[in-house]
């Protein structure tokens, strides 16, 4: 988010689902797609069936690898060495975009400079991608008419995230893949309102609709209209919270609709956190891990029960309706929070506030919903910028400039790093976390489900066959995972799916929860926890 | 662009097009059963049979494409007879239970039995009597019920890539199953059920609840991931009964199996119900009353913010919940508490 942002001075999506079968070329890095985001990934198959040409790198063979021209089997955490190689070959090569370079953008020399030493020799040594196969990728995607890049936590959930985004935003635009149809770079957000919940403000540096706290001009615009003086002051970020909660200067939380608990990398610490707090509130439909922690639980209403939009990946609002009543004296999570806000400030919302008036509090304060109302979105959602009335909204972003000062997308050199942690003699596997097809985020939800429960009732950890054997374990015996920060025991999947030396396990199961094994380095500047790759060492 | 003539109707096609698709431009009705717009073409049911000039037989205007200056005849007493003779043959070998049937008022065979008037059949003889293949946790397959229209195979082939079932045997064993009646490679999406014409394939979960009476349509937006795929819930009291997804949204119905089915846990009975309180450290969570809880909350966080200011307290928003909760919540935290300190969880 942060790293597109500062490049494109936008950090969602840049183009719609829907023009994903038109991509002449795809570069699917860091997303288990058809697992994820299952429909998008039916989009991806649909390209490929039109004449696309599929890149899919991914330390694991995922199922789309099947649909693939070109599969790049990458060591975790070494995604901005193989996107770095890419371009390197685009500029030795002669494929860049000349003329989208010079009008559109910034910084390209020092940019080049910063490549030369990512030959694909180079990068073959540290990704284990067949230097050929580096170069067969570099041509596909920048020799297509339009290709399109996609990407999720893969990309996003390491220490050094957002070089990772700078480096997939470099490549869009060393080949002028931005601002056309069927191209752009395409963050998929792994929950469902990810992109409306970063749009409403709930960012600690931004007010709704990405105005920052920072600017005085913007702190006045919102005090106006919310009759109180605010603060210039820096919010923390989600994973600054623990540290202060820690330290015992954060006193009091609030949460709803999440499960931190089990979430969190490192979840030990944050449950420590939480420990240290004196008021912990959750809001939930459940008691979840995080609930149980808490002081106060207030119970609240379900997708199904409640009314509101949501912000798809592809930056479409939506709405949402009642379809039931909530069960007990459960209520809708915009209740709760009203009659909260109300005794802390009477002024803050009327008690007529319904969604539809919060809504349009909210389109009023951000130009690019501002064409946006319930009656519109009726039928059909609409995607932002969508600034007035009669506007269809917008399926592709950036068409002729940026919105940055200036208009142009920034280069950004992105240097050599290392994950935080890597294998060693003590420690020697890479462990990446992810999802399941079946499951979604801690289970709460899916894990409910009979059907779901029963095709994928347990945690397991995937290793390769050459491993397996040589530790003496077979398929289904029970390990025993362990890492600098705490230890998990639950069975073996082996499987080719992984390559040797990295291990999976999916982090929905809380009770060998992956989240206790992984290392909570964090990227400088995005603030997201590095969930992808820490060490570890398994035993029988 | 083509021009051609329907039923004596000029009408404008793009080159490419099908003569049923020029049909529909002119919102001419030809009933087919394995035709869906979201997949290639099949010629296999018959029903959309059409007479074209200066062709000897009527051909499937599902596979003809249109060309310039062609004439079609849609309805005619030689075209309805043959359409109805197809009806009849399929009902011939189909149970006609539509009374007990799971499908019954959403199934196409039943509308075309209807539509021509057909009770029974004249060509009542042998009926295919396949077992129930019932491995599957959410596909109800009753192969009886299958017309062999592919569309089941092809939507699992051509739209979800996957190639799960296929035709086994041949001729009148013919059916359609998963590789050695195993679910090898299934997904569990449903497209397979979305598309079937019939009650051959149902949702499992469907299983108890009426089929048409009294259920309750909302359309909404699933609450998973951030595909942000259209949803219609099926609502009967105080339970979903099934979960479907209309054609003309950007999903183009199409849903993963936890839009589609993973909507059980909105009615568990493990669902919070009531505000819980701990009265002391240590101490366990006990139900409270709203007035309690909420002053509680509002007392607390105005306390500590009196005592060690706005930035003592922070808040975690979801990335689950609608844009309008997000909205107020952080102005709650801005304006009302007077502190930056609200982010969302999705960042881990
Ligand atoms: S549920 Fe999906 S994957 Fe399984 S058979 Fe049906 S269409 Fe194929
Ligand atoms: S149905 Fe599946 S793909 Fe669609 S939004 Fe829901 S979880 Fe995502």
């Amino acid at each position: 988010m942060a790293g597109l942002a500062a490049k494109f001075g936008s950090g969602a999506m840049t183009n719609s689902v829907a023009e994903i079968s038109d991509n002449k070329a795809l570069l699917v890095i860091g997303s288990n797609t058809t697992e994820n985001h299952p429909i998008i990934g039916l989009r991806m198959k649909e390209a490929v069936r039109n004449g696309a040409q599929l890149i899919v790198a991914d330390p694991r063979r995922i199922p789309l690898v099947k649909f693939a021209t070109l599969w790049l089997r990458h060591m975790p955490g070494t995604d901005s060495v193989l996107l770095n190689a890419l371009m390197h070959v685009i500029i030795r090569e002669g494929w860049e975009d000349r003329t989208f370079i010079e009008k559109r953008t910034e910084g390209f020399d020092a940019f080049a400079e910063g490549l030369k030493q990512f030959t694909p020799e180079f990068a073959e040594n540290i990704t284990g991608v067949p230097a050929d196969d580096i170069v067969s990728a570099a041509r596909i995607y920048a020799t297509a008419e339009n290709a399109g890049i996609y990407y999720a936590m893969g990309i996003t959930q390491h220490s050094f995230g957002t070089n990772n985004v700078h480096a997939v935003g470099n490549l869009a635009m060393v080949t002028g893949n931005l601002g056309k149809h069927g191209a752009g770079v395409n963050p998929l957000r792994g929950q469902n309102n990810v992109q409306g919940c970063c749009d409403v403000g709930c960012l600690p540096t931004d007010l709704p609709g990405y105005q920052k706290v920072a600017d005085a001009k913007v702190r006045e615009k919102f005090g106006k209209a919310w009759g109180r003086t605010l603060s210039s002051e820096p919010g923390l970020t989600a994973s600054e919270m623990t540290e202060k909660m820690l330290a015992g200067t954060l006193k009091g939380l609030y949460i709803f609709g999440e499960n931190p608990a089990l979430s969190d990398p490192n979840m030990n610490h944050s449950i420590k956190a939480f420990e240290n707090l004196d008021l912990l509130v959750v809001q939930d439909i459940f008691l979840t891990e995080t609930a149980e922690l808490a002081d106060v639980v207030l119970p609240s209403a379900s997708f199904a029960e409640k009314e509101g939009t949501f912000t798809n990946s592809e930056r479409r609002v939506q709405r949402v309706r009642i379809a039931l009543d909530p069960p007990g004296q459960a209520q809708s999570d915009l209740a709760i929070i009203k009659q909260v806000y109300r005794r802390i400030d009477p002024e803050g919302v009327s008690e007529n506030a319904t969604a539809e008036s919060v809504f349009n509090e909210l389109t009023a304060l951000w130009p690019a919903m501002a064409g946006m109302s319930y009656e519109r979105l009726e039928t059909e959602g609409l995607q932002w910028p969508c600034p007035t009335d009669d506007h269809p909204g917008t399926p592709y972003l950036h068409r002729e400039s940026f919105a940055r000062e200036g208009g142009k997308a920034l280069f950004t050199v992105v240097p050599h790093v290392l994950s935080k942690e890597l294998p060693d003699e003590q420690y020697p596997f890479v462990l990446t976390t992810g999802r399941q097809l079946f499951h979604y985020h801690t289970g709460t939800m899916t894990r409910r489900s009979t059907g779901l429960d029963k095709i994928s009732p347990a945690p397991y950890i995937e290793l390769n066959p050459e491993d397996a054997a040589s530790l003496g374990i077979e398929d289904t015996g029970l390990l025993t995972v362990t890492s600098r920060r705490g230890s998990i025991r639950l069975k073996a999947r082996v499987s080719g799916i992984v390559p040797p030396r990295v291990v999976f396990i999916p982090f929905h199961y809380k009770e060998a929860a992956a989240n206790r094994l992984t290392i909570d380095a964090m990227d400088p500047i995005s603030k997201i926890m590095e969930a992808k790759v820490c060490a570890v060492r398994l035993e029988k | 662009m083509i021009s051609l003539t329907i039923d004596n109707q000029p009408v404008e096609v793009e080159a490419g097009a099908t003569v049923l698709e020029a049909a529909r431009k002119l919102r001419i009705d030809i009933p087919t059963l394995c035709h869906d717009s979201r997949l290639k073409p099949h010629g296999a049911c018959r029903l959309c049979i059409v007479e074209i000039a200066g062709m000897p037989k009527p051909v499937t205007s599902c596979t003809t494409p249109a060309t310039e200056k062609m004439v079609v005849t849609t309805q005619s007493a030689h075209l309805n007879r043959l359409r109805k003779t197809t009806v009849e043959l399929l009902l011939s070998d189909h149970p006609n239970d539509c009374m007990i049937c799971i499908g019954s008022g959403d199934c196409k065979l039943q509308e075309l039995a209807y539509r021509f008037n057909l009770r029974g059949s004249r060509f009542r003889g042998k009926m295919r009597a396949h077992d129930r293949i019932d491995e599957n946790p959410f596909v109800q397959r009753d192969q009886n019920k299958c017309v062999l229209c592919g569309l089941c195979v092809r939507v699992c082939e051509e739209i979800q890539g996957v190639g799960a079932i296929g035709y086994a045997n041949r001729g009148f064993e013919s059916k359609i199953t998963p590789p050695f009646e195993k679910e090898l490679s299934c997904e569990f999406c449903g497209q397979c059920i979305a598309v079937c014409p019939t009650g051959a394939l149902s949702g499992k979960l469907w299983v108890g609840y009426p089929r048409q009476q009294g259920l309750e349509k909302t359309e909404t937006t699933c609450s998973y991931c951030g595909c942000g795929c259209n949803l219609t819930l099926h609502t009967y009291g105080k339970s979903i009964a099934k979960v479907t997804s209309r054609q003309d949204n950007h999903n183009r119905g199409w849903l993963c199996v936890k839009g589609r089915f993973g909507y059980e846990f909105v009615t568990s009975n493990e669902r919070l119900t009531t505000p819980l309180i701990r009265r002391q450290k240590g101490g366990s969570l006990e139900p409270a009353s709203w007035e309690e809880a909420l002053d509680l909350v509002a007392s607390r966080l105005l306390d500590i913010k009196s005592k060690h200011g706005p930035d003592a307290v922070g808040g975690l928003a979801s990335a689950r919940c609608t844009n309008e909760e997000g909205y107020l919540f952080q102005k709650m935290f801005r304006a009302g508490i007077g502190t930056n300190n609200v982010d969302h969880c999705a960042r881990y």
